[in-house]
């Protein structure tokens, strides 16, 4: 399984990565993508939304059930990957291309952890 | 085999009707542009082509139907018998009331023994399935918080092993769902609810029996404490009957429930429904009820008595039971499962190893985890010996989660071989894992492709104009 270096990761199996202090993009981990299996559908949020730290923004849905996808950062929904509506595969073949939105105007982030800390946390939880 | 649209020849259809010789008065507007699509066949075809498709299904009278929480016990032929009387299908919801009084009855009767077996004051018909009784008894908790002023009650309680229609019905009620965990028991968690509950508590959602087949021993504490912040209690009627004529939801602190007709009664499922999904409650708040015509009644939620002839069923069930069947009935549905479940649980692990209800869940994690085969490729295994799977990936708080209801009325011996063939294919997982994923082999159609059709669903027939 694969977690990027440049990436930072929550327990709840999102990635997000830091284009400033200000904006970033979020989506979904290769662990989160095995564990749930086949994506079939993306429910995403609208540009301008707002993002709460530890709250639902998105959710997925799999054959097997529908998954909240939380924000790790409180903000602004900037930009919205339509793409993942209509191709929700992108999700299963390249989880860290497959972004669900850019969060600009961040304000508040939930403690993340780096990508050993995440490799560690999801061992232990095995 | 071939659809129904590809067996049609034009010309060929079964005409039993004159040509149409009234004028066409229509507007323009009014009328279709393209020609209706209808398949054009000689009776003998649509008949063959009917037969066929049932002999692709399987139902309850085809072999053992042990899907968790759905209740497919078997239905009587009294009750298709009964309603098929024609003094319950000739009539007309327009005619006059005192040309039905016997109809009128079989509803009064029905609304007072489930009261009677529930524990409720009231009773409404009209809804037509499950979901659409609690969207409706939801709605009797919005109007009675409306009518007291309490408009800052928004929020629904809903546990995080509850049916995923509960968090369903209730945001399309307008509430907001407050999921709280489960404690290790599979049962509320007392601290979680005491933490959720307060001022914008609008009501909780629960069945009792819950997802995992156990009563939550708490029952009495836990409505006490949603009454007491102020909230109303809703009991799902999914899982009544492994209490049915023992224990009753009023009784338990439930203010509102809804009961599957189609499951606990003994009327038909899904294809073969309709389905019925009766709303009750208590007398403070009866008034808003569906269909009684009362001031404050929340409107009709579906025309007229509801889907009345399933009505007409499951008062034959009740009847032809009995004050001693009901609780009869419960008790096996109970021992069925708990005998199902020891006879299995030596290699399928139990979620929780206690004294079940009328269903138990195995959890199939750590098959997944040394062989790869999955509680999916487990139940497939089962079409190839006539049995249609357990639920499966459900509750969502158990991994590879198979959900085995038998009901009551299957035999000793229908247990018994299906324990048997359980622990063959429990067996040959473990031998021969490979093979498993390739499951079933003898079914008319193999494994569907169940994520490119909810990626790329076709769901109507390609006409070539």
């Amino acid at each position: 399984m694969n977690f990027p270096k440049e990436l930072k990761y929550t327990k709840t199996h999102e990635w997000i990565r830091f284009e400033d202090d200000n904006t970033a993009y979020i989506g979904i981990t290769d662990y989160a993508q095995d564990q749930l299996g086949d994506l079939v559908f993306a429910n995403l949020p609208e540009e301008g939304d707002e993002l709460t730290a530890g709250e639902a923004f998105a959710d997925v849905e799999s054959v097997k059930a529908v998954s909240d996808v939380l924000s790790p950062v409180s903000g602004t929904v900037s930009e919205v990957n339509e793409e993942l509506a209509d191709e929700p595969q992108k999700m299963n073949e390249a989880p860290y291309d497959a972004w669900f939105v850019k969060a600009a105007e961040i304000t508040e982030t939930e403690d993340l952890m780096t990508a050993e800390e995440y490799e560690a946390f999801i061992a232990e939880g095995r | 085999m071939k659809l129904v649209f590809e067996r049609s020849r034009a010309g060929r259809g079964t005409q039993y009707l004159p040509e149409n010789d009234v004028p066409r008065r229509l507007p323009k507007a009014q009328l279709r542009e393209k020609k209706l699509h209808l398949a054009s066949l000689p009776e003998t075809e649509v008949d063959r082509h009917y037969t066929e498709l049932a002999k692709q299904t399987h139902g309850v009278n085809d072999g053992f139907y042990p899907l968790g929480s759905c209740t497919m016990k078997y239905n009587p032929q009294i009750n298709e018998e009964m309603a098929a009387l024609p003094g319950f299908t000739k009539i007309h919801p327009l005619q006059d009331a005192d040309t039905v009084e016997g109809c009128r009855e079989v509803c009064d009767t029905l609304e007072k023994y489930l009261c009677e077996i529930t524990g409720m004051d009231a009773v409404s018909l009209q809804p037509a399935a499950g979901a659409h009784g609690e969207f409706t008894g939801l709605l009797l908790i919005k109007a009675y918080h409306r009518e007291r002023g309490d408009v800052k009650r928004t929020k629904i309680i809903v546990p995080d092993s509850a049916h995923g229609t509960n968090p369903a019905s209730a945001a399309m009620a307008g509430f907001d769902v407050v999921s709280i965990a489960s404690d290790d028991q599979g049962c509320v968690d007392l601290e979680s609810l005491k933490a959720a509950v307060g001022e914008d508590t609008a009501g909780l959602m629960l069945t009792n029996p819950n997802t995992v087949g156990l009563f939550d021993p708490n029952i009495l504490e836990i409505t006490r404490i949603v009454h007491e912040a102020g909230g109303l209690c809703y009991y799902d009627g999914a899982n009544l009957n492994a209490v049915m004529g023992i224990a009753r939801p009023g009784d338990m602190g439930f203010d509102v429930i809804h009961v599957n007709l189609h499951k606990t009664f003994s009327t038909p499922h899904g294809g073969g429904g309709p389905g019925s999904g009766p709303s009750g409650c208590k007398a403070f708040l009866a008034k808003y009820l569906p269909g009684k015509g009362a001031e404050g009644s929340i409107g009709d939620v579906r025309s007229f008595g509801g889907n009345f002839l399933v009505a007409v069923k499951a008062l034959a069930y009740i009847l032809s039971i009995g004050r001693e069947g009901i609780p009869a009935a419960a008790e096996n549905a109970v021992l069925n499962a708990n005998y199902m479940k020891e006879k299995l649980k030596d290699i399928y692990p139990l979620a929780y190893d206690r004294t079940c209800m009328h269903e138990f869940v195995i959890c199939l994690e750590e098959l997944k985890h040394q062989t790869d085969v999955s509680a999916l490729d487990i139940a497939k295994a089962m079409l190839d010996h006539g049995i249609h799977p357990p639920t499966m990936y459900f509750p969502l708080i158990v991994h590879e989660a198979l959900m085995v209801e038998p009901t009551e009325t299957e035999t000793k011996e229908t247990l018994d071989e299906a324990v048997r063939i359980f622990r063959d294919i429990y067996d040959e997982a473990v031998k021969n894992p490979e093979a498993m994923h390739e499951k079933p082999l003898h079914t008319p159609v193999r494994r569907p492709d169940e994520v490119l059709a909810a990626r790329s669903p076709v769901i109507r027939y390609a006409f070539e104009d």
